[in-house]
């Protein structure tokens, strides 16, 4: 792990796209903790529309809120609601990708067509879809995002797991008598730990998209909590007054995704197995 | 006159500092018109890039020649430094004055072509043939690698070839531009050792047509005696000996090529057999195979006549503690299949496996061919020795510990090995590794798949060595799978040879190998390459193995035996 962090601030892209993460990480603490310039929620009906200046860094918006800790809270809104969804994406897609794999023909037909049906759908009408059925929240977010990525994670585990399960130690493994369980565990998931490193940090960058998109269509977060998506969309009619309001997140939720795919295709890099070449 | 080519003080190196990571330093050599050179070496020695340098493909694959210099002399009686010429020259060159071999033809073939449109295309290239004078020319060159049938497998694709025909055809394309150069990078490896043989007599009878000049590149010095006018020994870049081919084979000068004779298993036609353990009447055998059969059902589907693969039809052998049974036939007879039938990794169609309940909860255990395959690269060696032990409901505690620490002592590798990882062991190591593994739950029989094929001469002669003394030290029984009779002859008691998933002959080692009675076992001797023989010109034979697709419901003729010594039986064959 270590070794890992260290190859990535190695790498030339690699270190400005953990840097990236590393700041918003901060941000996004300072604000949870409430360390912000400004109480990002408290209006101020003297300061409204203000551009950016030694008070207000950013600016300021229609009711006088402060737009940098407003941000700040937006960002630990969206990497919230990317995370969970991530994480849940990627367990449910290990777990589906990885058991289509290992018991094959007629479970991994059914397994891989439905993966293959949620994936025909764009990820934001898939999105819209659902929260359309259950309603709009942060929890129905996460789910939804989750939703949307899990055929994706279950493609990328497949494929790899396929070859393993036909590897001499997998073999091995049975000749032993070592359980199902081991096997799936220490013979096929360790060595599916680099893909799905690298596909988790690209996952992250989509979703940060996605959540911006469904709170920009005010199906996310709900006001008046910060998001990065809603402040976009409040921001929209003033567009030719305030353009600053408008500028600076849509360049958060920009530099973040940045950020995100940067230290992806690090990843990609650093991991990909023909860097590790073996000796012949 | 000068020589065709004349290498001087050649250095390559790799990576970003060549100088610093130099794999060739100072190869010197001079070839005459028609005469073949043989570069053998192990695995990392530098022959195949000193090869690749004088074609300068080694530039595609990372490297630079660094200094000296690789003079050839062209057709029109111009001489020119490969060295140094430009990539645009080198092309010219590489299609007509040199020609190239591979060793695995099926990737040196492109799939989605045809043979004949790819033999077209060399002469195309290389000959500015087109349309019907292309076409015609392609089957020639087909006739003269001896291809049955040339005409017809013209529209044929590389998947529907043999290994030994898709060889062939690869030697078709190099001739295509009658190249007064042939490099040949270790072409027989990949195929199995009567094909080899053909191989071999093909390239002989070129040479004669052709009069072409000829490298050949193989880590098997017994291979190339037959071949070769010299010899060029190398070792980690360097040229450690350098000779007339009978001068380095009857008085070699340097010790790694005595090193490399020696360990070079040669094959004596039973006279190097075991003597120890010579079988008793009266132990029960540990176990017992009857009738095996192994098929694998083919042509699924609306349309396709059902059938099946008979990859093991009706095998039987038993196996008493302590002895070694090799299993020895082509790729194909069925023999990795039967192994894997016994520990249970195919499932079998029908016919019984007994094995007597030992030592052990799980009597049998295995060694596979590819020690970087069978190893799981993400676990240290502690978690990989550990894992037979924990599959059976063993902790992981100071008993356990103890038990890895003897068993890598006893495979020669030491203690701190237990906190490495695979990648830090050479194959040599890693196959040491394996049978340490298998010997965790004290097995009564170890059944290794080609467990040293695919090491290194030296290397495989020590771990041939290693198995010997653990089967006496545990008493162990061995089924070992190989298609290397030089091998067998050192490790088997007794040997059985399959053929299209059959036994045809099974006995004692030496009675087998002396004096073999079945058409197929003698063919496989007669293909052995061996330092010995090599004033004996084999004649190309272009014998197929059959297809072993039969339709549904087919049984084969039950099976005839005929007694031939003690303990001899050979499948009588119809005629």
């Amino acid at each position: 792990m270590m070794r890992l962090l260290a190859a990535l601030f190695r790498h030339p892209s690699g270190r400005i796209g953990a840097a990236i993460i590393l700041v918003y990480l901060v941000a996004a603490l300072l604000g949870a903790l409430g360390l912000t310039p400004h109480n990002a929620l408290k209006q101020f009906p003297l300061d409204r529309l203000k551009p950016p200046n030694a008070t207000y860094w950013l600016g300021t918006d229609l009711l006088g809120r402060d737009t940098f800790s407003r941000l700040m809270l937006g960002i630990g809104q969206s990497f919230v609601v990317a995370f969970a969804s991530v994480a849940g994406a990627t367990l449910a897609g290990t777990v589906i990708g990885l058991l289509a794999a290992w018991w094959g023909s007629l479970w991994d037909g059914v397994l891989m067509r439905i993966m293959d049906v949620l994936l025909a759908f764009p990820a934001i009408l898939l999105a819209l879809l659902i929260i359309a059925i259950v309603g709009p929240g942060t929890f129905t977010s996460v789910a939804a995002i989750a939703i949307v990525y899990t055929p994706i994670f279950a493609r990328v585990v497949r494929g790899p797991a396929l070859s393993l399960k036909r590897r001499d130690f997998v073999d091995a493994a049975r000749t032993f008598g070592s359980s199902e369980r081991y096997i799936l565990t220490r013979h096929l998931l360790l060595n599916l730990v680099a893909p799905l490193t690298v596909q988790v940090t690209l996952a992250l960058a989509w979703a940060l998209l996605t959540e911006a998109g469904l709170s920009f269509l005010g199906l996310g977060t709900q006001p008046p909590a910060p998001s990065l998506g809603l402040m976009l969309s409040e921001s929209k009619n003033l567009m030719q007054h305030a353009p600053w309001l408008m500028f600076f997140p849509g360049l958060t939720i920009m530099v973040g995704i940045l950020g995100f795919n940067l230290t992806g295709d690090a990843l990609r890099d650093i991991l990909d197995p023909r860097t590790e070449r073996r000796t012949a | 006159m000068t020589a065709l080519l004349s290498v001087r003080d050649l250095h390559v190196g790799f990576g970003r500092d060549p100088r610093a990571n130099e794999v060739v330093r100072g190869i010197g050599f001079d070839l005459a018109a028609g005469e073949t050179l043989a570069i053998v070496g192990e695995s990392g020695s530098g022959k195949s890039v000193t090869a690749l340098s004088v074609n300068r493909l080694v530039d595609f694959g990372g490297g630079r020649i660094t200094a000296g210099a690789i003079v050839l002399q062209r057709g029109d009686g111009s001489t020119l430094d490969l060295a140094q010429a430009e990539e645009h020259t080198l092309r010219h060159i590489r299609g007509r004055d040199i020609g190239m071999i591979f060793q695995e033809p099926m990737t040196s073939l492109n799939p989605v072509h045809t043979v004949g449109r790819q033999i077209e295309e060399a002469f195309r290239l290389n000959r500015g043939l087109g349309g019907d004078a292309a076409r015609t020319a392609a089957r020639e060159v087909l006739e003269r690698v001896r291809i049955p049938d040339a005409a017809a497998r013209l529209a044929y694709y590389p998947h529907q070839l043999s290994g030994g025909m898709r060889q062939r055809v690869m030697i078709a394309m190099a001739l295509a531009s009658s190249p007064r150069l042939l490099i040949a990078d270790e072409p027989t490896t990949a195929l199995d050792v009567t094909v080899q043989a053909q191989i071999m007599a093909l390239l002989a009878e070129l040479r004669e047509e052709t009069g072409m000049a000829m490298i050949f590149i193989t880590h098997d010095i017994g291979l190339v005696a037959g071949i070769a006018d010299r010899i060029m020994v190398m070792q980690r870049g360097v040229a450690v000996e350098q000779a007339d081919t009978a001068a380095v084979l009857d008085h070699p000068q340097h010790d790694y090529t005595r090193h490399l004779l020696e360990a070079v298993p040669h094959f004596t036609a039973g006279r190097a057999t075991r003597n120890d353990g010579t079988r008793g009447t009266a132990t029960a055998p540990l176990v017992t195979v009857d009738g095996l059969v192994v098929r694998f059902p083919v042509g699924k589907g609306l349309f396709r006549k059902p059938g099946a693969v008979h990859a093991v039809d009706g095998v039987d052998f038993d196996l008493v503690a302590g002895e070694t049974l090799a299993i020895v036939g082509e790729s194909g007879s069925g023999k990795s299949t039967t192994a894997r039938a016994i520990l249970g990794l195919v499932q079998k169609t029908r016919g019984e496996i007994d094995a007597r309940a030992g030592r052990s909860r799980r009597p049998i255990q295995m060694v596979f061919q590819d020690p970087f395959a069978s190893l799981n690269p993400r676990l240290n060696v502690e978690s990989l020795l550990a894992e037979p032990a924990i599959a059976n409901g063993q902790r992981k505690d100071a008993a356990l510990r103890r038990r890895m620490l003897v068993l890598l002592e006893r495979v020669g590798l030491p203690a701190e090995a237990l906190s490495r990882y695979p990648h830090q062991f050479s194959g040599g190591q890693r196959q040491r590794l394996c049978i340490a593994r298998a010997l965790m739950l004290n097995p009564d029989v170890v059944v290794l798949d080609e467990a040293v094929s695919a090491l290194d001469v030296s290397v495989q002669a020590q771990v041939l060595q290693l198995l010997i003394e653990l089967q006496r030290e545990f008493g162990l029984a061995y089924i070992f799978i190989s298609h290397d009779m030089a091998v067998v002859e050192r490790i088997a008691h007794r040997i059985a040879v399959m053929f299209a998933g059959q036994i045809v002959e099974i006995g004692a080692a030496g009675a087998v190998l002396a004096d073999p009675q079945h058409s197929y076992t003698r063919r496989l001797i007669a293909a052995v390459p061996a330092i010995e023989r090599r004033k004996e010109h084999y004649t190309v034979d272009a014998t197929q193995v059959p297809s072993l697709v039969r339709p549904a419901g087919y049984e084969p003729p039950p099976a005839h035996w005929r007694e031939a010594g003690p303990d001899h039986r050979v499948r009588e064959e119809s005629a």
